[in-house]
């Protein structure tokens, strides 16, 4: 087996873990952030059982990204994350206060309005800091050698802060169309009306950064509009526009699931045209996949179990989410 | 202060409140699979009510340990990139490894373990237990890997300043690897034993819980007798082990300078790394040799023997070495009293011994971090022995002030979420396992309630929050069961009481009944799911 083969195998292996992330604890912190619209705690108290048994292992694809990363592309690794250091201090206090929320609010006696309001800003700080760190992965990094060149504050510009924004919407869209699914009545109802406000601002904002994104890196455009890739990847925001219509009136006929899927369905085409528009660097604009990797030998040691394991894994989360179906209730019988 | 050592201060500073987490839940996730089998296999309802408690204190330190976690590999991005594009090829494999095999395996099985208890038969329940309890050994078993080849590097060719595998059996397990891996999950193990001990004795001592008491003293009192002289056997092998690979390590552990058989043991003094030497020594003659090298007359090499700059801080490591031997010792003594109790037939009324026990309930955790600092100041200057040093390990781009910001937030931080899971967990401990004599009556009311209202009982949270601010310090069976009980009566069965209520259930009806979650399933209160019909 040489590097060559299992590169791209890797890299998709990646981009799924990625993926999961996003889709997963993408609906976790957008639970997170409608929590802090919301005041009615026994509805706040729906909303963070909704999410309870599951964010744990929602988190951990974010950790196997970060760690898939150091493991198989290093040099990626060792430059892309100096060079976001405070994006990813920021993301991780964030998550350290929306993790301990989960089981600190629900201690007899605690101070829950602390706790809430870390559960609010945490979501909100690690959902504006992914969204950063997506933007400058499209920006690019200043490289020199094997390290970052630039200075820790080189994060903060027009795009990525505006990524950020976009990745706020975003996650509320997930995390209002959970809503949908697993609650009724009244908080279903607003959970309706907070998933189109979503949707206005994610449809603002994939417009925008289609418009940029060409517009700021010519290497993107020439990927994108010239011949005949152009045929090729124009079903993507032909099949973007037909989500957005689909979850538009799923919401306003009353679907349960399907608004849901549909905003699965946005951010997988999203995904997939960062892919397209990155692919083959993995830090622009300099770093391909296949000199970011680690060596052959190490690639395989980690295939070999990865193959085995990632079907397994899959396989225990359906379970889980099996066992959690259904609309999430009052007092969801914690800890027994 | 420069990025170097403000990155160093930030890694352990992070590192240090994370590993008190596994050093509890490791152990208690064994812990709470036992009891879970036991519950299964003798239908004790004392191991469900215990099962019960430990869950939530379980759940609380669990979350804490998952997200100072998540902080620690993106560390080795953020502050020490060099040492990534060094040696990632040989040790991110084992973290992936670990992420792979023993995260996913936990996440999922905990959220079953913590809410599923009504969701899913018993053996499945009993069977979460387990495979959360295997993910945190699986866990350690590969950071410990990736941790033990830092000490003892093996199975690489070192190409350009890169590491490359050679052969990856050999990678994982280093000569210091076994080693290391039992004496690490037996001191997690122990440091969880003795909080289970003290809890009980500080319970025991003030009359409460004293059926549930009884079995974590017994159970925890078994247990260390194993252990703790385990231990102190393993501890040996371990040093006889570091000096062969580690010996300027050892030398500093043992604060010995010059090269000498016959090495003395040396019970206290002041080293001093500029005049290579210590002050106010007191030290007994040629002990060290006997459990250094299992005699007298082998050479150990003194710190002299290593040029002063490939030298760890001697006093750091002298002195945390001595913290975790003499805890190491006064845990033994604690075990022999609790058998002299024994014997007198006293194990649950002895003040002495229950006294002792109930303070001893931070021992494990010092233990843990003085025995971390001990192999991981001790392995200075280098990050890889012998092979890079910490210093070229940094990632370049930092400035000092980045780092002292970082680290400002991360200490800010800490603090808070730390200081608050300790008062939280403190606060759990004294509310104590639910009671078992007012199981019935808080059946029935929280099904009448449950039944007036089935989506939203009235007085929520507010009504449950009052009775639990009644229930610290007076909450033995009898009166926490009252106000429980009444709160209950009042209509609110959530949040806490939650807690409270529904496990009771299951002690309330018959075990047959109980033991078919499904055709009992929508009687419940405060059922997490309905069924889709």
């Amino acid at each position: 087996m040489t590097s060559l083969e299992l590169v791209p195998l890797w890299a998709g292996i990646l981009a799924l873990g990625v993926f999961m992330y996003v889709l997963l604890d993408g609906f976790d912190l957008g639970v997170g952030m409608l929590f802090g619209l919301r005041s009615d705690p026994q509805d706040r108290d729906l909303m963070v059982a909704s999410v309870a048994p599951v964010w744990d292992f929602n988190e951990t694809w974010l950790v196997l990204g970060g760690v898939g990363l150091m493991a198989i592309f290093p040099l990626a690794f060792a430059i892309v994350i100096p060079a976001l250091y405070f994006p990813i201090l920021v993301m991780l206090l964030g998550l350290v206060f929306r993790g301990v929320a989960f089981e600190f609010r629900e201690v007899e006696g605690a101070r829950r309005w602390i706790w809430d309001t870390g559960f609010v800003l945490g979501s909100l700080a690690a959902t504006l800091m992914q969204g950063v760190i997506l933007g400058n992965f499209i920006q690019g990094f200043e490289v020199a050698g094997r390290n970052f060149a630039g200075s820790s504050w080189d994060w903060i510009s027009p795009f990525p802060l505006l990524t950020g924004v976009g990745l706020v919407f975003g996650y509320l869209l997930l995390g209002a169309t959970w809503l949908v699914l697993k609650t009724d009545g009244e908080l279903q109802a607003w959970a309706r009306q907070m998933s189109q406000r979503a949707l206005w601002g994610v449809l603002a904002f994939i417009v925008l950064m289609s418009v940029w994104t060409p517009m700021s890196e010519p290497r993107i455009a020439e990927r994108w509009f010239s011949f005949p890739n152009l045929l090729w990847f124009s079903p993507v925001p032909v099949l973007t526009a037909a989500l957005a219509l689909t979850l538009y009136r799923a919401l306003r006929s009353g679907r349960e699931l399907l608004p849901f899927l549909c905003a699965f369905g946005l951010f997988f085409l999203s995904f997939t045209g960062l892919v397209i528009s990155l692919w083959p660097y993995i830090v622009l604009p300099s770093i391909t996949l296949w000199e970011a990797a680690a060596e052959p030998r190490a690639q395989g040691f980690l295939l070999v179990g990865t193959m085995f394991l990632l079907p397994v894994i899959l396989l225990y989360v359906c379970w889980s989410y099996w066992v959690f179906r259904g609309k999430v209730r009052a007092g969801h019988g914690y800890h027994g | 202060m420069d990025a170097l050592l403000l990155s160093r201060i930030q890694f352990a500073w992070v590192i240090a409140w994370h590993i008190l987490l596994p050093a509890f839940t490791v152990g208690l996730a064994c812990y709470i699979a036992t009891l879970e089998t036991l519950w299964w296999l003798k239908k004790d309802d004392v191991y469900r009510r215990l099962s019960a408690f430990w869950i939530r204190i379980f759940a609380v330190s669990f979350g804490m340990g998952v997200v100072s976690g998540i902080v620690m590999p993106f560390q080795f991005g953020t502050n020490w990139s060099r040492y990534i594009d060094s040696t990632a090829n040989v040790v991110g494999g084992l973290m992936a490894y670990e992420v792979l095999t023993a995260f996913f395996l936990e996440a999922a099985f905990l959220g079953v373990l913590l809410f599923g208890r009504k969701l899913v038969p018993q053996w499945a329940h009993v069977f979460s237990a387990l495979m959360v309890a295997l993910g945190t050994l699986l866990s350690s078993f590969w950071i410990l890997a990736a941790n033990s080849w830092m000490q003892t590097p093996a199975g690489h060719e070192l190409i350009d300043g890169r590491f490359y595998t050679v052969d990856m059996m050999a990678v994982i397990f280093t000569p210091s690897f076994p080693y290391r891996l039992m004496h690490t999950v037996v001191a997690f193990m122990i440091t969880t034993g003795f909080v289970v001990l003290g809890v009980a004795a500080g319970y025991l001592l003030h009359g409460r819980h004293i059926v549930e008491s009884q079995v974590m003293v017994k159970m925890s009192l078994v247990f260390l007798t194993v252990m703790v002289p385990l231990q102190i056997v393993l501890g040996d092998l371990h040093g006889i082990n570091t000096l062969r690979h580690q010996p300027a390590k050892l030398a500093a552990m043992e604060g010995l300078w010059e090269s000498t058989t016959h090495v003395p043991l040396s019970l206290f003094a002041i080293p001093d790394q500029q005049a290579e030497t210590n002050r106010f020594e007191l030290a007994i003659p040629a002990v060290g040799s006997l459990y250094l090298t299992h005699g007298f007359d082998v050479e150990v090499q003194g710190l002299k023997a290593f040029p002063a700059d490939e030298r760890p801080p001697v006093a750091i490591v002298y002195f945390a070495f001595r913290v975790m031997v003499g805890i190491g010792l006064l845990m033994l003594l604690i075990v022999v009293m609790g058998w002299l109790a024994h014997r007198r037939g006293r194990l649950y009324s002895a003040p002495g011994f229950l006294r002792l026990s109930k303070w001893s309930i931070p021992l494990g955790f010092v233990a843990v971090l003085a025995g971390w600092t001990v192999t991981e100041v001790g392995r200075q200057p280098w990050v890889v022995y012998g092979l890079m040093r910490t210093a070229d390990a940094v990632s370049p781009s930092l400035q000092t002030g980045d780092v002292a910001l970082s680290l400002a937030a991360y200490i800010v931080s800490y603090l808070f979420m730390f200081g608050g899971g300790y008062v939280l967990l403190r606060r759990m401990v004294q509310s104590g396992p639910p009671a078992a004599e007012v199981a019935e009556a808080q059946q029935q009311s929280a099904e009448a309630g449950a039944l007036a209202r089935p989506r939203r009982p009235a007085g929520g949270r507010r009504v449950d929050a009052g009775a639990a601010a009644g229930l610290p310090g007076a909450a033995g069976p009898t009166p926490a069961g009252a106000t429980a009980a009444g709160a209950a009566a009042a209509g609110g069965s959530r949040g806490v009481l939650g807690g409270f209520v529904d496990p009771e259930s299951r002690a309330a009806r018959p075990l047959s009944a109980a033991r078919k979650p499904d055709a009992d399933r929508d009687s419940r209160p405060g059922s997490g799911t309905e069924e889709r019909r």
